[in-house]
């Protein structure tokens, strides 16, 4: 009976925890477990990168958050056990840091930039920024405290454009998703986005003049018990073969 | 009459799971901060949230009592084949995921959505982004709770008083409005209150099938995750305290009538 | 002009196949055992039970034909109907609850509440007009359900065990109103009880039903004389015997043969009082023909006699008196002889 006790207990335990593991772990060897929270726009990339760390790193297992950038800022705050912290814009890690929950300084690993996402086949016919604003496209964004829905502010305003969104999502990946289900007509969203998207969308090009580029920067979160495997995480990532990899998934390099 | 004392175990057992509620509760109340609460309460987009909340959580209970009531009196008086299986389907949302509820709301009812599909290209009309679309989503988490709490109330009552009345000349729709309604009124009371209470405190399914936009689709709730997740923390607190003590003052109005048909 | 009932019905283990016909002369009391159907027939009657099988017709007017398929809904019938347990709406007031049959039929609410004080009035009630029913006594209430049932002028009036949720005192006192109010119904009139007392006081002409079915109809004297079933027979508080007559003896199946009386022949009741039958410690030699042995099996003191229960070729009930007991050292478990004269025997065709 005791034992069913501890075993219970054992197993409710071990079911607990965040975002599951990528790759399996070997426990009891050098390193553990890294805890990454990353911007939504970095989910396949960083996938990807945790899987190449694991296979170069034994005994280190990387488990991935994902969420917009600002919802990771609170959790972190409010006490969320991560080791590192990627960041889809400088002024959210400036939040982080002058909070005190980074450890170093922040490194940044990756740029990006935005584009017009539509629905596949672009049925409204959307061309430029100017014809968000059109009467009939419904346009959605993300919230102005995601990296993602300040930059598009930006991109708008400097191509003076004015467009009311008709709702204000909490990340990239919503705003994909209400595109795919053609709730919406258009979107902003990284130029990662939409190739990670695939055939489900389309994108059209935002020019070089009202794009904005967005920077990623990384850090190790302070207070975190794996300070060295993560560490080295950040150092692959900031590798040729990490920057290789965030470059098939169309991200600009650091 | 002796008054029951509690066995140490069943009493430190029960203690912490008391404390599992009372604990956030304080927590919320200690990291408010009372002196900007005011201030916070009364910036536009909170009123705006506020004022949305209301009508949209009262305006889905009025749907649910239009519907929701003749689908309990299907379900507790009427024998049909199939009954089960589709009493079951309507109390889905109650254990659905909220967002999974969303999710299916927008398959059925989104602009490419089995019947919204329909209604946009023959009237052009559209319920996610909207309010509507609100009340829709509040309606489809929270109506649940009523249908169970009237259909219990109707299968408890005496029946007996409907043939009494009829046997006095009622007509059946005399019978219901003058006899089985107001016989179950605490039950209809409080699969109301319930109800209301649970699309007041609806999250996912809004922000999936409605999206979040202030004024129109951004509730209380939504407010509060966007400001968690903004540098304003503290109002967000503040919301979420109005949120916890208007679901507290409703439940403890409702505290005789909690368990199910009065 | 005639309130007549034909009705074949299941229901549970209830099998029902019932017909008889009420006329508004007279108040008639369906008398039974419990389980015998007498409710379900009433609600068959009123409309909340369906009939298979069979008619109601009132005045001359099909109410339900399982022929024809036709079916009047209850609330399109005109009867009153007063529950065992009366069913007063309790959120209603007293007076509401009176006026609830007019005002359903269309009156407006004024004149229907000064029809319900009206009727208040009469039954001196008065002063609980704006109560809820849970504020009247028993008594009370069954007034209130029978003004109710009344108010809205039925042309059939049907009671199910009015008396029956009442102590004795009260019973006593509310069925001689009930009385009162039964006798100046212009209707037709059907009370159920399973009280002979109240069958006997209240009844023109007593109905007997058993498992679902008519066993004996007549005025209560008829009945009572001449039951045709043991439940009656043992509710009148006669010994009763069925057999088969011929010359002066009626034989028992599977029993003795009594000796009667008077020449008949065919299927008979035979009836002994309790009284005409004596207990004897060892055989009698006398003039009574019917002489048996047996054992008493219990004895009942009712008022100044006993009731000694007797097992022999048939069981029989004897009526002594407590010194007679004494005397004899009766005791249950005794053997005893017990005598009746065939003068004693009451013998009628079944």
């Amino acid at each position: 009976m005791k034992l069913g006790i501890v075993t219970f207990c054992a197993l409710i335990v071990a079911a607990c925890g965040s975002a599951g593991p990528v790759g399996s772990p070997s426990p009891g060897a050098a390193g553990g477990t890294v805890d990454v929270f990353a911007a939504a726009s970095l989910t396949d990339a960083f996938k990807a990168e945790g899987q190449a760390f694991q296979q170069g790193h034994a005994g280190i297992s990387i488990q991935l958050n994902f969420a917009g950038t600002p919802t990771l800022v609170t959790q972190i705050e409010q006490g969320a056990p991560a080791d590192v912290f990627a960041s889809a814009d400088t002024a959210n890690m400036e939040r982080l840091k002058s909070d005190g929950f980074t450890g170093e300084s922040p490194s940044t690993f990756a740029h990006n930039q935005l584009e017009i996402v539509v629905a596949a086949g672009n049925p409204k016919n959307i061309t430029s920024l100017a014809d968000l604003a059109r009467p009939g496209v419904i346009y959605i964004t993300e919230g102005s405290t995601v990296p993602a829905g300040k930059y598009s502010l930006q991109a708008l305003q400097k191509a003076g454009v004015t467009v009311t969104p008709k709702s204000e999502e909490t990340d990239v990946k919503s705003v994909i998703s209400k595109i795919e289900l053609g709730e919406a007509d258009a979107g902003i969203v990284y130029t990662t986005d939409v190739k990670a998207a695939g055939a489900k969308v389309a994108g059209v090009q935002i020019p070089e003049q009202y794009n904005v580029v967005a920077t990623y920067p990384i850090v190790v979160v302070k207070g975190s018990k794996e300070s060295d495997a993560a560490n080295a995480f950040i150092a692959f990532v900031l590798s040729s073969s990490g920057q290789a990899i965030l470059a098939t998934f169309g991200f600009q390099p650091a | 009459m002796r008054r029951e004392k509690a066995p140490p175990l069943i009493a430190l057992l029960a203690a912490i799971g008391a404390a599992f509620f009372v604990v956030p509760l304080i927590g919320l109340m200690v990291r408010t901060p009372w002196a900007d609460a005011a201030g916070s309460l009364a910036s536009a987009d909170t009123l705006d949230a506020l004022r949305l909340s209301l009508i949209a959580s009262l305006a889905a209970t009025a749907v649910a009592l239009v519907f929701g009531v003749p689908l309990a009196w299907i379900y507790a008086r009427v024998e049909f084949p199939g009954r089960s299986v589709l009493r079951a389907l309507t109390t889905l949302p109650m254990v659905l995921p909220p967002v999974v509820g969303g999710i299916a709301l927008l398959l059925a009812f989104g602009r490419r959505g089995l019947l919204g599909g329909w209604l946009y290209d023959t009237f052009g009309i559209t319920f996610p982004f909207t309010t509507a679309g609100v009340v829709m989503a509040e309606t489809f988490v929270a109506m649940p709770f009523l249908v169970l709490t009237v259909e219990a109330g109707l299968r408890s009552m005496d029946r007996r008083f409907e043939d009494a009345a009829r046997t006095l000349g009622a007509s059946r729709w005399t019978v219901f409005s003058r006899v089985t309604m107001p016989l179950i009124a605490p039950s209809l009371l409080a699969g109301a209150v319930l109800c209301w209470a649970r699309a007041l405190g609806e999250f996912g399914a809004t922000i999936t099938f409605a999206g979040n936009f202030p004024g129109v689709t951004q509730t209380m709730p939504l407010a509060v995750y966007l400001l968690l997740n903004s540098t304003n923390t503290e109002s967000s607190y503040v919301l979420s305290l109005v949120l916890l003590l208007v679901s507290l003052v409703v439940l403890v109005a409702l505290r005789h009538r909690w368990l199910g048909s009065a | 002009m005639s309130l007549d009932v034909a009705a074949r019905l299941r229901q549970g283990s209830l099998d029902l196949d019932f017909q008889c016909e009420v006329g508004e002369h007279e108040v008639v009391a369906l008398l039974g055992p419990n389980g015998a159907g007498k409710t379900t027939l009433l609600k068959a009657i009123a409309g909340l039970v369906p009939i298979t099988d069979g008619h109601v017709r009132l005045d001359g007017v099909l109410l339900e034909d399982s022929a024809s398929g036709r079916y009047v809904p209850p609330e399109r019938r005109s009867i009153g109907f007063v529950f065992q347990d009366y069913l007063l709406f309790p959120h209603l007031s007293v007076v509401d609850n009176i006026a609830f049959g007019m005002r359903a039929r269309g009156q407006s609410r004024s004149a229907a509440a000064a029809t319900a004080r009206d009727w208040l009035e009469r039954l001196g009630l008065a002063r609980y007009a704006t109560d809820r029913p849970s504020a009247l006594s028993g008594g009370e209430r069954q007034r209130v359900a029978l003004a109710r049932a009344l108010a809205p002028g039925p042309r059939v009036l049907l009671l199910d065990e009015p008396l029956a949720a009442l102590d004795a005192t009260t019973r006593v006192e509310v069925r001689h109103d009930l009385k009162r109010h039964l006798d100046s119904f212009a209707g037709y009139r059907v009370v159920v009880t399973h009280d002979a007392l109240e069958a006997m006081t209240l009844a023109d002409r007593l109905v007997v039903m058993e498992n679902g079915r008519l066993v004996q109809s007549g005025t209560p004297v008829d009945v009572a004389e001449r039951p045709r079933s043991r439940y009656v027979a043992d509710l009148v508080g006669v010994n009763l015997l069925r057999g088969r007559a011929e010359a002066g003896a009626v034989q028992i199946a599977g029993g003795p043969r009594v000796a009667v009386a008077g020449a008949t022949s065919g299927d008979v009741f035979a009836v002994v009082h309790p009284r005409a039958v004596s207990i004897h410690l060892a055989k009698p030699e006398g003039s009574p023909r019917n002489v048996w042995s047996g054992r008493a099996t219990g004895m009942e003191l009712l008022g100044d006699r006993v009731r000694v229960r007797v097992e022999g070729a048939v069981p029989l009930v004897a009526e002594v008196t407590p010194a007679a007991v004494a005397e004899l050292g009766l005791h249950t478990g005794r053997e005893v002889w017990t005598s009746f004269k065939a003068t004693d025997v009451a013998v009628y065709p079944a």
